[in-house]
């Protein structure tokens, strides 16, 4: 098969029409979860069939694409994701954060800050922020649409009584404009500030469960929390050890059999631009 | 009638297809007053009990209740946000089988916390300290707070589910077999407690169940039920002491003398 058999990326019109809407539906009810008809794609569920599936259906061929994987341009996911659509759809793609127009991120949100211009697309395995909690589906939708976000504090309420603090590090419920409890996909709750008012357009595709969601360009986004423990988001008290930045979301990397560690940015981008302009950390070589 | 009852029932039926659930049932809750329902399996008592709690929609009557805001509603025709904000605030259910009123895999604390938490606390210092008075006041140890209900014994499970149900006040509480399944002195040791605690806090109940000791001890009236329907009402001693319609005479010299 050439690659002039596949229609522009990948899916067929009708397809894309039907996310489209879907996506439509979503940025008109910011946080909402919008079902659609989830298509089979050429990987395995949990490898970003969501996340696929909303960028091929608001790519055009003047795109300039980006994937990353926890912050990375150079892992298995990001790699084979950037080469689908390298090949089925033609467009540009770019390891740059500010080239970019459309950035599909699995985990993380990129440490430059987006623009009007681009669109961030997030690939979510589990939509349904109470799904631990209430194993119902017809019950969480229930709870949502009577805006019954109790339960959701009971999470964080075992959290602080079995640690002492607000345990949850990553998929960090948020409330959406006062209204809906989202779940912002696993993104670490260090990139939990950036959700809100943010300029670019925010699209969550949950392939296997079959679910898109939406933030819109400066929605009000926060972080759900009790009084007397405010949401904090935290990060390894370290500096970037290729780097030196102090104010970016790190990966603890182990170095060798003995204990020896660094820590350096998860988002390689910017990492890798920061040594660019001469910037220097501990254990740079 | 609705001037001062708190809840009151009128012609209440339910039908299962060509079965009848409850046939139009109707009685009067006051302040303070607990209310007993007996009757055999099968006798409508649960459905009754569940119509009122709208859990079931039964297919004629009226259920009003006097709201602490609007005074006397037809909870029935109630919207569905309201309803469920009352049986969050003003109204309890316990459950027979406490793993079907407790959330299992959280902890007796969040059990406890979940209703303040659904009405708007977002204090973890207030929950937390109202999570321990109620587990003492029902007589569970507070070092026990963290642990999660599976590893508490049935008594303690019925009693966490009590707790958690009366934390936020509630003035309305329905029991549906509330000493089920338990061993007869965690029975006693139960109705101990709830005895004290409908006393203290001026609750009313409706307390469905087929134990007759149950209501001996709990309740002031008593209805007694059969193929879905009323076949006696009136005062507790006066229904088992002297009752009228065979169904309830065949109760009362069924219970076993020991």
């Amino acid at each position: 098969m050439t690659d002039q058999a596949y229609n522009f990326a990948y899916l067929d019109e009708q397809t894309k029409r039907m996310i489209r809407r879907a996506i439509l539906k979503g940025l008109a009810v910011p946080g909402y979860q919008v079902p659609f008809a989830s298509r089979e794609m050429p990987m395995p569920y949990g490898w970003g069939t969501g996340g696929v599936q909303v960028s091929a259906a608001v790519m055009t061929t003047d795109d300039c694409f980006k994937v990353i994987d926890q912050g990375a341009d150079d892992t298995t996911n990001a790699v084979s994701i950037r080469s689908f659509f390298k090949r089925t759809a033609g467009v540009k793609a770019t390891t740059r954060t500010a080239e970019a127009s459309i950035i599909q991120t699995r985990h993380r949100i990129p440490e430059d800050a987006l623009t009007e211009s681009q669109i961030l697309v997030y690939q979510v395995p589990i939509p349904e922020p109470l799904r631990f909690l209430e194993p119902r589906e017809s019950e969480t939708r229930k709870m949502h649409s009577l805006e019954e976000y109790g339960l959701m504090h009971v999470k964080l309420y075992e959290d602080i009584s079995r640690h002492g603090h607000i345990a949850t590090s990553y998929a960090y419920p948020v409330k959406v404009e006062g209204r809906y409890v989202m779940d912002p996909s696993p993104i670490p709750k260090f990139d939990n500030p950036k959700l809100g008012d943010c300029p670019a357009i925010q699209l969550f595709g949950a392939g296997r469960e079959q679910r898109i969601y939406a933030l819109p360009p400066y929605t009000q986004v926060i972080s759900l929390d009790f009084e007397d423990h405010p949401f904090d988001p935290s990060k390894a008290d370290h500096a970037c050890g290729l780097c030196g930045a102090e104010h970016s979301y790190l990966d603890e990397v182990i170095i060798d059999d003995a204990g020896g560690r660094m820590f350096v940015c998860s988002d390689t981008d910017f990492c890798r631009s920061r040594q660019e302009d001469g910037h220097k950390g501990k254990d740079a070589a | 009638m609705t001037d001062h009852a708190l809840l009151s029932v009128r012609g209440v039926s339910k039908r299962y297809g060509r079965h009848i659930g409850c046939a139009d049932v109707s009685f009067g809750l006051y302040p303070g007053e607990v209310m007993g329902i007996v009757g055999e399996s099968g006798s409508g008592k649960s459905t009754l009990l569940n119509c009122m709690a709208g859990h079931l929609t039964p297919d004629a009557g009226e259920v009003f209740f006097d709201t602490a805001v609007d005074g006397p509603r037809d909870t029935l025709r109630m919207s569905e946000p309201e309803r469920r904000m009352l049986s969050r605030t003003d109204w309890a259910f316990v459950h027979q089988h406490a793993r079907d009123g407790l959330r299992m895999g959280v902890s007796a604390g969040g059990n406890v916390g979940e209703r303040l938490m659904a009405v708007g606390a977002r204090n973890y210092g207030v929950i937390r300290d109202s999570a321990e008075d109620w587990l003492e006041r029902v007589e569970i140890d507070k070092s026990r707070i963290d642990d999660r209900p599976t590893a508490f014994s049935g008594g303690m499970q019925q009693r966490l589910q009590i707790a958690r149900n009366l934390v936020t006040g509630p003035r309305l509480v329905f029991m549906d077999e509330p000493t089920g399944g338990l061993d007869v002195s965690v029975q006693a040791r139960l109705l101990d407690l709830l005895r004290s605690l409908v006393r203290d806090m001026g609750l009313s109940a409706v307390v469905v169940t087929h134990d007759l000791a149950v209501v001996r001890l709990l309740a002031n009236r008593l209805m007694v039920m059969k193929s879905g329907q009323v076949v006696e009402s009136g005062l507790t001693d006066q229904v088992l002491d002297d009752p009228q319609h065979a169904y309830t005479q065949l109760l009362v010299s069924s219970i076993l003398q020991v």
